[in-house]
């Protein structure tokens, strides 16, 4: 098991990751047998600072919705450890995750499936404080407010329903919920590729400005390089269960090591008519994590694919822009 | 001069809703030549979808309904045609992509069977022929071992080929002009561009005209020649896409063009806005529909919506303040392009 050095720092980790793993079983047969396991996650290992935000990127399957609800106790991981602020969260059960539970909130991609429609926005932002027990009806009322005010929504949204509100307006609850019980890491899964344009600008400022006044640390997982390029400290790219190469933002996007990850980026449209692109056009589709490719995961879609590809599964590296590729030996 | 392949005057398209009539598109008008890439962007609700849904006479039935206008196509106009006329042209000469490639797949019948039904439909030819003819066009579509998946159902297929399927059917008759609405937006990124290169590649091999309605600017600058910004309905600007990249005049191009983060701004960088959002189509303001949300609105711009008015040949924008704008171009423009990647290399050196 390698472990992704981090950037000299004294201050300890909030989050650490370590080998992480989830299978899940897949069923087959009139006997609905276990034949064979979908190994989403397979092996993962990261850190997160207070006040970071580390990208998560890759295709769809590629486990990254998983990583992020296993992170969240949303999922028990079927192996490895999660160290959030010095206690192993990865095997504890519901009693004694409660007080991680404040620490640790969500935010979701499609905010009409996350917010409960027959709730009031100020039913839905109280209930966080009642799950914990926290503050009386007044407090609760006046927290209520507060939160509106800091996501930007009227106070008068208190007696209204999700339905009445738009997208992006419906993410801002998402986000006024996430924050209510002052947590320290927010998972944000894909919290912008469901909103238009103009209004995805409004999202991420929020989100930046948010992490400033907070102190906050950001998982923030999406399939799109530039949103997560523009909001991260470091971002790690994972391909099928695995992450493939991490490093801060800029060194992801100008000296991209892994063909995965250098592919990942010149497939980004560019918003400019004089921008030739050296674009290089994968071939096939993203395997079936079920039944991965022997050796590297992407040698049967990668360019630069030699013969040991084919048949050893190359290890990070450990220098400062980890990479998992035999054209970078260890 | 060329003659347009397809010329949209003044088309009105309304829909009847529980809450009453709305005008989904408004008096467009924009013309797409023989072989061209035409883009239309634009965010939800702009009427982008409905404006294609209108030139293929697809529109939800019975709310939506074509109040006026012409879509001249090939000099014939599709508004009057009845609806045996309109499925000849339908698929035999304009041909159809949509976002979702499930939705446009029957999950009960083989590729095959799909591919061939259309083509029979439009060519008069045998069976054994058009089996044929769909085998080599699913070849074209760049999908391995053609002949095997002509008896695979659509669910055995990943999203990237489904989508090469549903090109391949909108090809399949050799189509003057192709409508794709969304076509990857649904898709990876890799799977992404290797379907824009597919349309490109088969526009070359084919010299069909395209005509791309997506919301993603990258996806415009990369593969149109010309493009129709619309914004409630309306078209706020159109060119070529260096007219509308280049030299954006529009307020609501110019925030589009500036809110989106790009690979090479800073980090946590303040992305610059546009403020509130699209109006809904029963409350539209009554001046401009943009003035709610516009920098640089003046008293005038809430009265009346402004024509569209000529900025060069070719380049057209509905604003009142475009002037204004104009003479500011320079300073705007080192704001959003070179600028910001001037002061991030100038703090990378600090």
């Amino acid at each position: 098991m390698s472990v992704i050095p981090l950037a000299t720092s004294s201050v300890a980790p909030l989050l650490q990751v370590r080998d992480l793993k989830m299978h899940f079983p897949v069923k087959e047969g009139i006997f609905m047998r276990t034949g064979k396991f979908n190994k989403a996650v397979d092996g993962v290992s990261f850190d997160i600072m207070p006040g970071e935000t580390l990208g998560l990127v890759g295709e769809s399957g590629c486990g990254k919705s998983t990583l992020g609800r296993c992170i969240a106790r949303l999922y028990q991981p079927t192996a490895g450890t999660v160290d959030f602020g010095g206690t192993d969260i990865s095997r504890l059960g519901r009693k004694a995750l409660l007080p991680f539970r404040r620490d640790i909130q969500m935010i979701f991609q499609d905010p009409m499936e996350s917010l409960n429609s027959r709730h009031t926005v100020g039913q839905i932002l109280e209930e966080p404080f009642i799950v914990h027990n926290i503050g009386d009806k007044q407090f609760r009322q006046t927290r209520v407010k507060e939160l509106l005010n800091v996501v930007g929504l009227p106070a008068r949204s208190v007696t209204r329903y999700p339905f009445e509100f738009s997208g992006g307006q419906r993410q801002r609850i998402g986000i006024a919920r996430s924050i209510a019980l002052n947590p320290k890491l927010i998972i944000c899964d894909e919290p912008v590729s469901a909103l238009d344009v103009s209004i995805q600008s409004q999202i991420l400022n929020l989100l930046i400005d948010l992490q400033k006044e907070f102190n906050l640390s950001y998982l923030f997982i999406a399939h799109d390089l530039a949103v997560v390029k523009h909001i991260s400290d470091r971002i790690a790219i994972m391909y099928l269960g695995k992450i493939v190469e991490t490093g801060d933002g800029e060194s992801i996007y100008r000296t991209a090591r892994h063909p995965y990850t250098q592919s990942l980026i010149s497939a980004i449209p560019v918003p400019d008519p004089h921008h030739k692109s050296q674009r290089q056009v994968l071939v096939g589709d993203v395997p079936s994590p079920i039944n991965p490719p022997s050796g590297c995961a992407f040698h049967t879609r990668c360019p630069k694919v030699m013969d040991v590809c084919h048949t050893a599964t190359p290890a990070l590296t450990t220098d400062r822009q980890p990479v998992s590729c035999h054209l970078y030996p260890s | 001069m060329q003659e347009p392949l397809l010329t949209i005057s003044n088309l009105v398209t309304e829909f009847d809703t529980d809450e009453g009539r709305v005008r989904a598109v408004d008096n467009i008008s924009f013309s797409i030549n023989p072989g061209e890439t035409l883009g239309i962007v634009g965010e939800s609700g702009c009427g982008k979808s409905v404006t294609a849904q209108s030139i293929m006479r697809l529109l939800p039935q019975p709310m939506g309904q074509i109040v006026g206008g012409q879509i001249l196509f090939q000099g014939r106009d599709l508004v009057g045609l009845s609806i045996a006329e309109m499925q000849k042209v339908r698929g035999a000469r304009i041909g159809m992509v949509f976002q979702e490639p499930m939705t446009a797949l029957n999950p009960v019948h083989t590729i095959g069977r799909q591919l061939t039904e259309g083509i029979l439909l439009h060519k008069p030819i045998t069976k054994d022929q058009a089996i044929r003819e769909a085998i080599v066009m699913l070849d074209k579509v760049g999908i391995p071992s053609p002949d095997i998946r002509m008896t695979e159902y659509p669910h055995q297929l990943s999203g990237g080929m489904r989508q090469r399927v549903v090109i391949a059917m909108a090809l399949a008759c050799q189509p003057s002009l192709l409508i794709a609405d969304e076509p990857t937006t649904a898709l990876d990124v890799t799977i992404q561009a290797q379907i824009l290169e597919l349309i490109k590649e088969l526009q070359n091999q084919m010299g069909m005209a395209v005509m791309l309605i997506t919301h993603d600017l990258g996806v415009i600058a990369e593969t149109c020649s010309s493009v129709v910004v619309m914004y409630a309905g309306k078209i706020a600007e159109k060119g070529s896409v260096y007219d509308v990249f280049d030299r954006p005049t529009h307020p609501y191009t110019r925030g589009l063009l500036e809110s989106i983060p790009r690979l090479d701004t800073p980090p946590k960088s303040k992305l610059t806005i546009i403020p509130g959002m699209v109006p809904g189509l029963l409350d539209l303001p009554k001046g401009c529909r943009f003035e709610n949300r516009c920098r640089y609105r003046k008293d005038g711009c809430t009265v009346a919506p402004p024509q569209i008015d000529t900025v060069a040949p070719g380049h057209e924008v509905s604003c009142y303040e475009w002037r204004d704008l104009k003479a500011n171009t320079v300073a705007i423009d080192v704001v959003v392009g070179s600028g910001d990647s001037t002061t991030y290399k100038m703090s990378a050196i600090a």
